[in-house]
């Protein structure tokens, strides 16, 4: 299946593109445990990578290193061709950090906020293009205190993004925001990947990291159980599609070939999947023609990342 | 930008953000000047007169309004700052660290001067107790030292505090007992309290300010200069202590 299906594909103009973080072999302990336990990523400039994994996978403390503000306890990292650990203003010039909570002083308002943290960089974006971005351009003169939680979130996505970085960390983005509000953060986050951003998030919304990403990996307990873009961790060598329907009561036995195939029957809910989905699909379908049979709810899809990713995290637990 | 830029630009954002925040405000500034009306007003019987008791009260509440300036909303705003995630955030732009401790101490010291120029003129105007000229020197630079030794205290005990929760009760246990024995809230000049009072900073800002106001200090002749010493010695302990253990995220 083409890597398209799963969304963008990043543009190398033929040529291979450099890395804007590279690590390997990264370990991080806190006393006596460890939450990173050798881990290798390449993330290609230009292009939206997402880490995802179950909580307290370690997302937080990998992306954390790599943003400086935590040491490692072994293994090579490189952001931006500068070792995070020992990066200055000159290094934190470059890059955009979405924490995962909190930040704001309360009492200060949108714009005051958004507009003391550009002076901090040498190129700010605009005020106005940023508040419009996040739609928070009604709420400019609003105190942060009194902004919704959402609203909050998207005005640190605004400040994360204020200084034209050329690297930008979002820890699980769009926690909180509503489905317009959604849209618009990674129509916006897409955009600035478009025009040269790296982009490297956290997210534990599936749908999300497969529309929007064009490499992941799946961290399970501090080990990476799966890189590559969605189509390849989603297929991870076997491309499965699930046909799915509803049969009207009462109705005869599925025929025992479809069984052996991989039928799920739940009620009266049946899933099949499949990696020859033309032949299935014609043996289902001449099936209930034969039998008089209407399948109600057919749908006939691809497997989703987030069911790719629950057997990933299951079968890296067992 | 330059450094000294940003950190008045920072200096200025804290002082809007200060107030409008209804907690910081009335501790840091209406508290030390409603204790200066009440006791000039209520103390002046014990003391031996009203200008008595502004005599000694003036300069006692320029104290604690440096204290409370200073050290307890300095101590108290970078706590919060601090558990709210606000260090942290800063802490990944280029705004230098230095540049942002540097705007906290600058509006940390500007209501100080505010609240001992207010005071000043309430003990000149309403009770006629003023500095005499050649002595003011001796107050500016006191209430400069004390600021600063002050502020470097305030940035070392928020290191201590755990947590936002913790934070009231730390940094005013820290600071109360001796404001209660260094002769400021209360007169308090002598006795086993007076002497330990002694060992610690608020008594010798205190002995400073008051010092100014009083022609016939013995601390004017030379002792001074020594209460300034202790002072300064004890704001550069504070600030050693913070420089090396001063905290840009929550614990954890």
């Amino acid at each position: 299946m083409p890597a398209r299906c799963y969304g963008p594909t990043v543009a190398t103009n033929g040529k291979h593109p450099g890395d804007a973080v590279r690590v390997r072999g990264l370990r991080k302990r806190y006393d006596r445990r460890e939450v990173l336990r050798g881990i290798d990523l390449s993330v290609p400039a230009g292009s939206i990578f997402a880490l995802l994994g179950p909580n307290g996978a370690g997302k937080t403390s990998a992306i954390e290193i790599l943003e400086g503000y935590r040491e490692r306890t072994a293994g090579e990292v490189e952001v931006l061709g500068e070792d995070p650990a020992l990066g200055g203003r000159a290094f934190r010039e470059r890059i955009g950090i979405m924490l995962q909570e909190g930040g704001l002083e309360p009492y200060l308002t949108v714009a005051e906020v958004l507009d003391a943290t550009r002076t901090y960089y040498r190129r700010p974006r605009p005020l106005d293009e940023l508040l419009a971005a996040v739609a928070l351009t009604e709420q400019a003169a609003t105190r942060v205190r009194r902004l919704s939680a959402g609203q909050r979130r998207r005005l640190e996505l605004a400040l994360a993004v204020c200084g034209s970085p050329e690297l930008l960390f979002l820890d699980e983005p769009t926690l909180g925001f509503d489905p317009v509000a959604r849209r618009a953060a990674w129509d916006w986050i897409r955009d600035l990947a478009a025009a040269g951003t790296t982009v490297l998030l956290t997210t534990n919304v599936m749908d999300e990291a497969q529309s929007v990403a064009h490499r992941l990996a799946v961290l399970v307990d501090g080990v990476v159980v799966a890189v590559g873009t969605p189509a390849e961790v989603v297929g991870q060598g076997v491309e499965l599609t699930v046909i799915r329907f509803c049969l009207a009561q009462p109705a005869p036995e599925l025929p025992r070939e479809l069984v052996r195939a991989g039928a799920l029957v739940a009620g009266d809910v049946v899933e099949i999947r499949t990696k020859e989905p033309t032949r299935t699909l014609r043996d289902v379908t001449g099936w209930a023609l034969g039998q008089g049979v209407e399948l109600r709810d057919l749908t006939v899809r691809a497997r989703s990342l987030e069911e790719a990713y629950m057997e990933l995290v299951e079968s890296a637990r067992a | 930008m330059t450094g000294l830029t940003l950190a008045l630009r920072r200096a200025r954002l804290e002082n809007r953000a200060f107030w409008r925040n209804p907690a910081a405000a009335f501790f840091t500034v209406v508290f030390p000047l409603v204790l200066l009306v009440i006791a000039t007003m209520a103390l002046a019987a014990p003391l031996g007169g009203s200008e008595q008791a502004a005599r000694f009260y003036t300069p006692s509440m320029m104290a604690f309004a440096v204290v409370t300036a200073c050290y307890t909303n300095l101590a108290m705003g970078v706590v919060l700052a601090r558990e709210a995630g606000i260090l942290k955030r800063l802490r990944g732009t280029p705004l230098p660290g230095g540049a942002y401790m540097a705007g906290r101490i600058g509006q940390a010291v500007f209501v100080a001067t505010l609240l001992a120029a207010v005071m000043a003129l309430y003990g000149a105007l309403v009770h006629g107790v003023a500095v005499p000229l050649e002595r003011l020197p001796m107050l500016l630079l006191g209430l400069a030292v004390g600021a600063a030794s002050f502020s470097a205290l305030g940035l070392a005990v928020s290191t201590i505090v755990p947590d936002a929760g913790a934070a009231p009760a730390l940094i005013n246990a820290t600071i109360l007992p001796l404001l209660l024995v260094s002769n400021v809230l209360v007169p308090l000049d002598q006795g086993m309290l007076a002497t330990v009072a002694a060992v610690f900073p608020v008594r010798h800002l205190a002995d400073i300010l008051a010092a100014a106001y009083d022609p016939a200090s013995p601390l004017a002749a030379g002792a001074g200069w020594r209460a300034m010493l202790v002072l300064a010695t004890w704001g550069a302990a504070g600030l050693v202590v913070a420089m090396k253990t001063f905290r840009w995220s929550p614990r954890g």
